[in-house]
């Protein structure tokens, strides 16, 4: 098995990192290439870049920021949010990025997963599930969807998705701990890789959260503050979290 | 140093060409045989599906151009699935002709998640590096692994590289500077 990973995740809105609690508020914090660059710097395996906008109009500033964030960075990165067809996905990836992220729109589409599997190759499709009590929610998790988490990311992978990015709304912003029960049994439900997300307070979190998932997103933990990823990587090799050489 | 990078459908390419901007080298996409055969160094990048690839090269001609300029022992380098459709076939999409640049055939990941996808060393040397697929390569020419993986091959002017450089952070660049000085 590859090293486990650690994923900064960048919330972006015109081509701005921003900050909110639930997407409400939203403020600028910071330019998001100069924030990748960084957390590449500080030994982030990968990022990611969530337009939480998500607006039609908003599709070319995401585009162009892409092109920016491919120019400064060396590691992979996915962007996800608003995509709805195989065009989106694929003007993202010409413009540099690694992987694209659905969400609902493959609720809405399943058969979307499969296009744009057979035109980018699975690697490059991150499922990303939202859940509560183990049900699915779509639409940053406003709407029930009658689906439940593990069946819906094995019906994920069979329709062509690499990686589950699976985030419990139960924990999200909470810092208490990832929802280990949930990420679990995605897991156990899927032969893809599985990136935990929500909830991490702690390296203690992060640790317990990669002994079941191959890789835990990084949002609230992190403050947009690179010197923190830093920190935590040691506290995790403290841990005995084996994890890649940056250097 | 002039450095073609394969431009034929098949993704990433923008990645690789910015990575060789990076250390100064001249570097451009391009779907031009001509151009591809002439340049001090050919690069076949690649992620998708294994037919689809072939066809995208097939239908520019680059297909003849990389053989042509591997024969002549122009440098040449393979990333990912630039390395598989190397081989002489693919198992994939039910079985696919490679360029045969390299002997073996790329089979499907059994083990483990796949795709397998992460940061991952590379041994000899222990360094390492980002990988994202679901088939590698099984082939006598394998000159290091990962986890027992064919992580390089060479043939030749030939090599074939199973992890991407081009998002492999300073270990990534590192490798790539070696490609250069080597052309």
């Amino acid at each position: 098995m590859p090293l486990p990973r650690l994923i900064p995740c960048l919330d972006v809105a015109a081509g701005r990192v921003v900050k909110g609690v639930r997407f409400q508020g939203l403020r600028d914090v910071g330019d998001p290439v100069e924030l990748g660059e960084a957390y590449s710097d500080a030994g982030a395996d990968e990022l990611v870049f969530l337009d939480v906008a998500a607006t039609v109009e908003g599709r070319d500033t995401l585009v162009d920021l892409v092109r920016r964030v491919a120019e400064q960075l060396a590691i992979p990165f996915t962007v996800g949010g608003g995509i709805r067809t195989v065009g989106d996905a694929e003007a993202l990836l010409e413009a540099g990025a690694d992987k694209v992220s659905v969400n609902s729109a493959a609720l809405a589409r399943p058969e979307l997963l499969t296009a744009l599997a057979e035109r980018l190759g699975s690697q490059a499709v991150v499922l990303a599930i939202d859940a509560t009590g183990g049900d699915v929610r779509s639409h940053a998790g406003g709407v029930e969807t009658g689906r439940r988490a593990a069946e819906w990311a094995r019906e994920g992978e069979e329709r062509g998705a690499g990686e589950i990015l699976l985030t419990s709304i139960d924990t999200d912003g909470t810092r208490d701990g990832y929802d280990l029960a949930l990420t679990g049994e995605v897991a156990e439900a899927v032969s893809v890789p599985v990136i935990a997300s929500g909830g991490a307070g702690s390296a203690g979190h992060v640790a317990a959260a990669l002994e079941i998932a191959q890789a835990a997103l990084l949002a609230s933990i992190l403050h947009e503050n690179p010197a923190r990823l830093e920190t935590l990587r040691a506290e995790l090799r403290g841990l005995g979290v084996p994890l890649r050489d940056a250097a | 140093m002039r450095v073609a990078v394969c431009e034929y459908g098949a993704g990433n390419v923008r990645s690789v060409v910015l990575a060789f901007e990076r250390l100064g080298a001249d570097a451009a996409a391009t779907s031009d045989p001509q151009a591809v055969a002439a340049a001090d160094l050919a690069v076949l990048p690649g992620v998708g599906s294994a037919r689809t690839a072939m066809q995208g090269l097939a239908a520019r001609a680059l297909d003849d151009a990389l053989r042509e300029r591997v024969t002549v022992g122009r440098p040449t380098l393979g990333i990912c699935l630039g390395l598989q459709l190397a081989l002489e076939s693919s198992d994939e999409d039910g079985g696919v002709r490679g360029l045969a640049l390299l002997p073996g055939r790329a089979v499907r990941l059994r083990e483990g998640r796949v795709p397998r996808i992460g940061w991952a060393a590379v041994d000899p040397g222990g360094e390492e590096f980002y990988f994202a697929h679901s088939y590698a390569a099984n082939t006598p020419a394998a000159t290091a692994t990962s986890e027992g993986i064919a992580a390089v091959a060479e043939s030749g002017a030939f090599t074939g590289v199973q992890f991407h450089p081009e998002k492999s952070g300073r270990a990534g660049a590192r490798f790539l500077e070696r490609c250069l000085s080597r052309a």
